[in-house]
């Protein structure tokens, strides 16, 4: 069972104003009709009852009649009939007359008819139809004459059926110029449908413009109100509704752009003392040996938190960076294997705690340093939170958008507790809150995370069938900048 | 060891890297401005400058510039990632490499060391080689055009000598990046480019195609065809 779509505005707005018209065309016809066939119907009958009666009151009869004068009584009525030629039938007691000589009766005239006029001295009529759906007037009346001021039934009958076939033609015409009329009438009453629809679709469109336009960004969009009515209204309200919005958007936009300012410059002080600290760690190490165990203790101290405070700070730049849309990706092509290959052994996990999966001969467009970056995070945060033998796994897929490139890392550990999984990329989330500080910085994953981003990809933590965490990179085999 | 002249502004960077390479046996000879390093250079005569590129006064990609007008002598220049714009001006400008900051001495040490190595490079036959206007002496490590001197930056010649070492062989930019500047990290490819530039606008013909050093679409550099 297939759903009809909805129907526009315009349309039902259309189909309304068709619907009233044809209403109104409809009842109008409807009544016009049942006025008109009723006063065309009722004149042919009281002419033709009236008729008949005077006819049969001027005739002369003498009674009791033979068949001759019965016969010459309705040849006599049957040239007079009004307002249409009709045919008489005369019954009296067993005796059968008909102006036009066969049959003696009608077979249009029903038992009905007879019970009304045996009932009624003012005689009756019946509008009936034959077997071919022709239409008849049938008139029954008896013949009375007065004596002593009472009126006594003389035992003759008279039918006349007249044919009714110019009234039926004359309101099959009315019907038919109904029809006419209500056609072009419809097709007029379009018009207004469409202006109507015009004047209520045209802000409507308007406004929906504009919602797009304040859905893609562009918060200074405003709508021209005109006029005083609910639609101009609406388009007020939808101005002070955008101009609110703006407004909330810019002071939060300043307010983050205040605090990415402050983050960058943070780090970027930071980096000016660490250098100088940092060159001269080597120096406070190689001495250390030679001093007191405690100072010796402290100077390995500063050196090491040194070294990890410069890492801490490198990756907090590479966040705010990527927080201000300043990170760009350096292309290259690169050959995938090779560039795994190359990551693994500079960090020296090209021994059996790594295996790969690595077909040759795919050919990637790339940062070759951020995705370095990436590999190196996932693999080493495998090896330190997961367990060794730890699987990289690189494949390509087809794809509508272009070719994918997938890479996968698979750890041996335990996996990612269900509560984690979600924050696995949040900035210095420690899966485990025991562990007051991660080796790392806190940032790795979600540097990687912006790396893969940056590249037009994604970046998916799950566990794997058999216990292990599994970080599936998905991004195009050619990367844009 | 070598006699390098450190260019920085920041006393505690210029005080702990000096220090850090006296340790390790330099003779280092520092200054705190582009212009008391432009100075300095004439009489201290350094092997190697390490140059900061952000300097009050006349800054780090000028002072490289001035250098390269009358000396060949090898630049490291210091910067910080992320001030992208300026490694790349500042490695169009004449600079072999870069060190990103915050740096231990060790790394400073070992980029040192691998501007100035002399090129171990695949022995082709001693004496001069001829491609097409180019003599290449690769024991004298020295370039002529034509018969001129072609004045090349070490970063330089080390990527010519390497590229027409296997004529019409393909490398890669990151091959490049290992073999020619010995970057053990996924650097800048753009060091590469850069470098590539610089060779061509003293060795190519302006107004031709490359015909030495020519590019392969997505896959990297090669020398010649001729």
């Amino acid at each position: 069972m297939r759903r009809l779509p909805p129907l526009g505005l315009r349309t039902r707005l259309i189909a309304a104003f068709l619907l009233v018209a044809a209403i109104c065309a409809v009842s109008t016809a409807a009544l016009t009709y049942r006025q008109a066939r009723r006063a065309v119907l009722t004149q042919s009958q009281d002419t033709a009852v009236s008729t008949l009666r005077d006819q049969l009151e001027g005739q002369g009869m003498s009674l009791p009649m033979d068949r001759q004068q019965l016969q010459r009584l309705v040849n006599d009525l049957g040239k007079r009939g009004k307002p249409h030629s009709w045919v008489v039938y005369g019954e009296y007691g067993t005796l059968r007359a008909s102006s036009n000589g066969t049959p003696t009766t009608s077979a249009v005239l029903t038992e009905k008819l007879r019970e009304q006029v045996a009932a009624n001295p003012h005689g009756a009529f019946q509008r009936v139809q034959d077997g071919r759906g022709e239409p008849y007037l049938t008139i029954g009346m008896p013949a009375v004459f007065t004596r002593d001021g009472s009126r006594e039934p003389t035992g003759v009958t008279v039918y006349a059926v007249m044919p009714l076939t110019s009234e039926r033609q004359t309101v099959d015409a009315m019907v038919e110029a109904a029809k006419q009329g209500a056609v072009p009438g419809l097709a007029i009453s379009l018009v207004p449908a469409l202006l109507a629809a015009r004047s209520v679709l045209r802000p409507v469109r308007d406004m929906r413009r504009a919602a797009q336009n304040l859905g893609r960004g562009r918060l200074d969009t405003r709508i021209a109100v005109k006029g005083a009515d609910e639609l101009a209204g609406l388009a007020r309200t939808f101005n002070e509704t955008a101009g609110a919005l703006e407004e909330s958007v810019t002071e939060l936009r300043e307010a983050e752009a205040r605090a990415r300012r402050f983050a960058a410059d943070v780090s970027h002080e930071l980096r000016t003392p660490l250098a100088g600290m940092l060159a001269v760690t080597e120096v406070l190490d190689e001495d250390a040996a030679g001093l007191d165990p405690d100072t010796a203790k402290a100077l390995r101290l500063i050196s090491a938190e040194t070294g990890k405070l410069a890492v801490l700070v490198e990756d907090l730049m590479e966040i705010s960076r990527f927080d201000a849309r300043a990170a760009e990706l350096n292309l290259d092509d690169v050959d995938v294997a090779e560039a795994v290959g190359k990551t693994l052994e500079r960090r020296r996990w090209d021994d059996d705690r790594v295996t790969t999966d690595l077909p040759g001969g795919i050919r990637a467009r790339l940062d070759p340093r951020r995705f370095d970056v990436v590999l190196a995070n996932l693999v080493g945060n495998a090896l330190r939170h997961g367990e060794a033998p730890v699987r990289v796994a690189v494949r390509t897929q087809e794809h509508p958008g272009g070719p994918r490139l997938l890479l996968e890392v698979a750890d041996s550990g335990p996996g990612i507790a269900e509560g984690v999984l979600p924050h696995i990329f949040d900035r210095f989330f420690k899966a485990d809150a025991a562990r007051a500080r991660s080796a790392g910085s806190g940032l790795g994953l979600a540097i990687t995370l912006e790396n893969v981003r940056l590249h037009g990809g994604t970046l998916t933590a799950a566990n794997g069938a058999d216990g292990g965490a599994v970080f599936t990179l998905d991004m195009p085999l050619e990367a844009t900048a | 060891m070598p006699r390098v002249l450190l260019i920085e502004d920041d006393p505690s960077i210029r005080e702990g890297v000096g220090l850090g390479l006296r340790r390790r046996g330099h003779e280092v000879s520092a200054a705190a401005t582009g212009e008391e390093g432009l100075a300095l250079i004439g009489g201290f005569r350094p092997e190697l400058v390490l140059l900061d590129l952000m300097l009050p006064g006349i800054n780090g990609v000028q002072v490289c510039r001035r250098i390269r007008e009358t000396s060949q002598v090898p630049i490291i220049m210091l910067t910080a990632r992320g001030d992208d714009f300026d490694i790349v001006v500042g490695l169009e400008a004449g600079a072999d490499d870069y060190i990103v900051k915050p740096a231990r001495t060790e790394i400073i040490e070992a980029r040192i060391k691998a501007v100035l190595r002399r090129l171990k490079g695949p022995g082709g036959p001693p004496g001069v080689e001829h491609h097409g206007e180019l003599a290449i002496d690769r024991a004298g490590l020295t370039v002529a055009k034509n018969g001129e001197r072609v004045a090349l930056a070490p970063s330089e010649i080390k990527l010519l000598l390497h590229l027409s070492a296997s004529p019409e062989q393909v490398f890669s930019r990151q091959q490049l990046l290992e073999y020619v500047w010995e970057h053990s990290y996924h650097a800048d490819a753009r060091l590469v480019d850069a470098c590539v530039r610089r060779l061509r606008n003293k060795v190519e013909d302006p107004d031709r195609h490359p015909r030495y050093i020519q590019t392969v679409r997505g896959f990297g550099y090669r020398f010649g065809p001729l």
